[in-house]
C-alpha cells in the first residue's frame, strides 16, 4: 500500500544564529511529503528547499537515525521526540501528522542544556553527570570469566532496562522542572542491581546528584511526564531506587 | 550528612517527612471533627475538643505541628523557585496533559489554596478559642466536667454562613486533590516505590484523598442542609 502524500504542512521552527543571539520562530511550508518519511527526513526536504534557495538550513541533531545513540531531540507539538510513544524523533514517521497541520519545533528548553544554534542543544551536562560516578572502576590485570559471579535473572533484567538509557535529554526537557532524574536514576540503577556496581554505590549516587544539583537542573516531584515521554519507557522506579541509594549513602557519612 | 538538606533528593525527603506527618495529623483532626455530625448535642465534639485542649501529649504536638506546616512551606517554595529557574526560556507549546497529572503539575498552586484556607480556618475556630475568645464558647457542662461549648463556635459557623461552609468544602476538595500526588510521590521521594508498589499506593491515594476530601466536606454539607 502506498503511503500517503501530506501536499501541505506548515512548520513553526526556532531559529536562532548561536548561542548568545536571541532566537525567533520562522514559519516554513514544506510540500509533498510522504506519510511512510520520518520527521527528520521531512527536515532534509525542509533544508534543501531552504538550501535552493539560498537561505541558510536548520541545524538539528541527528546521528544513528534508528533510535539507538540518543542524538536525536526536538519538541515538537508541545511534546519531547513528538507525538508517538516510545520513539526518538528519528523514528517518529509522518503518519503522526495530518494534512495542512501547523507543527512547532522547538529545541530542549533546560537551563542546563543551552541552545547553540537553531534546534541543537549542548546536552554535555549529562557527560558532565556520568563522569561523576557513573563508571565501574575496573583494576587492569588479568580478564575475569564473565559467568565467575553470579547474577540473578531479575536483577539483570532490571539493570538492562535502565541501561537502555541512551541519554538524549527527553526527560530533563519535558520535566515542568527540568529535572534531570530519570537520566541520572537510570545511569545510578544500571549498576545498583550488579554485584560489580555495588561496589561503588554510595559514592556513586552522592557524586552524579551532586553534580546534577551543581549544573542546575530541577528538583524532581514525582510527575512522571519524564517516563512517559522516555523513547526507551524507563521507569521512575529507578528514580526510587535512586532516592532509596542516595539517602543510604547520606546516612552512613 | 553534609549538604543533603540542600540537595534536590534531600529536599524531597524533607517535602515528603513533613507531608506524611501533616496527613497523619489529618487523620486526627479528620477523625475528631467527625464527632461533630455523629452527635447533635454536641457532647461528643466537646469531649474531644476538650481532651485535645487539656492533654499534655497533644499540647506538646501543637508547637511541632506549627513547624510541619512551616517546614513543607518553606521547602516548598524553595523548590518551587528552584524548579521554575530551572527552565529560564519556556516553551511556546507544551502539552503536559498527556504526560502527567493536573494535580502533580500543580501542588504549590493546591498547596497555596490550602493555605489560604488554613489561614481562614486558624482565625475562624483556633484564634477565637486559643486568643481573642467568643461569647458562643460559654461554658457548658458535659457529664460534670465544666467545658467550652466548642461545638457550639463550630456548628454556628456553617449554619449562618453558607458562604464559610461553601469556602470549607473548596479547601477540604483542594486538600484531597493536592493529596492524590501527594500521597504517593511522598513514598517515592523517600524510596519506599517500584513498579508494583507504586500501583497500590496510588490507588491508595486516590482512597485517602477521596476520604479527606469528602470527610472534611460532610461537616459544613451536614451543617448546610440540616440546620
Ligand atoms: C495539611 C496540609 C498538607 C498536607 C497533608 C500536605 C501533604 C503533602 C505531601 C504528602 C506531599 C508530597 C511530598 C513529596 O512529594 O515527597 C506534598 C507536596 C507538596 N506540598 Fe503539601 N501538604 C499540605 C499543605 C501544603 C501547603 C500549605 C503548601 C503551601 C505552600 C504545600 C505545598 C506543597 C508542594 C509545592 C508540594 C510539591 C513538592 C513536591 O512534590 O515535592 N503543601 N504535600
Ligand atoms: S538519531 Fe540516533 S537516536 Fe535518533
Amino acid at each position: 500500500m502506498a503511503d500517503k502524500i501530506l501536499k501541505e504542512l506548515t512548520l513553526r521552527v526556532w531559529r536562532q544564529k548561536d548561542a548568545k543571539s536571541k532566537g525567533h520562530f520562522e514559519t516554513y511550508k514544506v510540500h509533498n511529503i510522504s506519510q511512510g518519511s520520518s520527521f527528520l527526513e521531512m527536515l532534509d526536504i525542509l533544508n534543501e528547499q531552504l538550501i535552493s534557495e539560498n537561505k541558510e538550513p536548520v541545524y538539528f541533531d541527528h546521528d544513528c537515525r534508528e533510535g539507538i545513540c540518543g542524538m536525536c531531540s526536538l519538541f515538537i507539538n508541545g511534546r519531547a521526540h513528538g507525538p508517538d510513544k516510545e520513539v526518538t524523533t528519528c523514528q517518529l514517521h509522518m503518519r503522526k501528522f495530518h494534512e495542512g497541520e501547523t507543527i512547532t519545533i522547538e529545541p530542549w528548553r533546560t537551563g542546563a542544556f543551552p541552545v547553540i544554534k537553531d534546534l541543537t542543544v549542548d546536552r554535555d551536562a549529562y557527560e558532565k553527570i556520568q563522569q561523576a560516578g557513573g563508571y565501574v572502576s575496573v583494576n587492569t590485570g588479568g580478564v575475569p570469566d564473565g559467568n565467575a559471579i553470579p547474577i540473578g535473572t531479575d536483577d539483570a533484567e532490571e539493570a538492562m532496562d535502565a541501561a537502555a538509557c541512551i541519554g538524549c535529554g527527553a526527560c530533563a526537557a519535558t520535566c515542568k522542572n527540568g529535572s534531570a532524574m530519570l537520566f541520572v536514576a537510570a545511569k545510578v540503577s544500571q549498576f545498583a542491581k550488579l554485584p560489580q556496581g555495588k561496589v561503588e554505590a554510595s559514592r556513586r549516587a552522592k557524586a552524579m546528584v551532586a553534580k546534577m544539583d551543581e549544573l542546575g537542573f530541577g528538583n524532581c516531584t514525582n510527575t512522571g511526564a519524564c517516563e512517559a515521554e522516555c523513547p526507551k519507557s524507563i521507569s521512575i522506579q529507578h528514580i526510587a531506587r535512586m532516592n532509596r541509594e542516595y539517602l543510604c549513602a547520606k546516612l552512613k557519612d | 550528612m553534609s549538604g543533603f538538606m540542600t540537595s534536590s533528593i534531600g529536599k524531597k525527603v524533607v517535602m515528603s517527612i513533613s507531608g506524611l506527618f501533616l496527613i497523619c495529623f489529618l487523620l486526627v483532626h479528620l477523625t475528631l471533627n467527625l464527632f461533630l455530625i455523629f452527635d447533635d448535642s454536641g457532647d461528643l465534639f466537646n469531649m474531644g475538643a476538650h481532651f485535645m485542649a487539656t492533654n499534655p501529649a497533644i499540647k506538646i504536638m501543637e508547637p511541632v505541628l506549627a513547624l510541619g506546616f512551616i517546614v513543607h512551606m518553606i521547602w516548598a517554595a524553595v523548590l518551587t523557585l528552584q524548579n521554575m529557574k530551572a527552565r529560564p526560556i519556556s516553551y511556546k507549546v507544551s502539552r503536559q496533559s498527556g504526560n502527567c497529572s493536573w494535580a502533580s503539575r500543580n501542588m504549590f498552586i493546591l498547596g497555596g489554596t490550602v493555605l489560604i484556607f488554613l489561614v481562614l480556618h486558624i482565625f475562624n475556630f483556633y484564634w477565637k478559642i486559643k486568643v481573642s475568645g467568643s461569647p458562643l464558647l460559654a461554658e457548658v457542662s458535659v457529664g460534670g466536667v465544666e467545658m467550652e461549648n466548642t461545638y457550639n463556635l463550630v456548628s454556628t459557623l456553617f449554619k449562618s454562613s453558607i458562604v464559610y461552609s461553601l469556602l470549607y468544602m473548596v479547601g477540604a476538595i483542594f486538600l484531597g486533590l493536592h493529596l492524590t500526588h501527594g500521597f504517593w510521590s511522598a513514598f517515592q521521594s523517600i524510596g519506599f516505590s517500584n513498579d508494583l508498589w507504586r500501583k497500590r499506593l496510588t490507588v491508595v491515594a486516590y482512597f485517602f484523598a477521596i476520604v479527606i476530601g469528602a470527610g472534611f466536606s460532610i461537616i459544613p454539607l451536614y451543617f448546610m442542609i440540616k440546620f
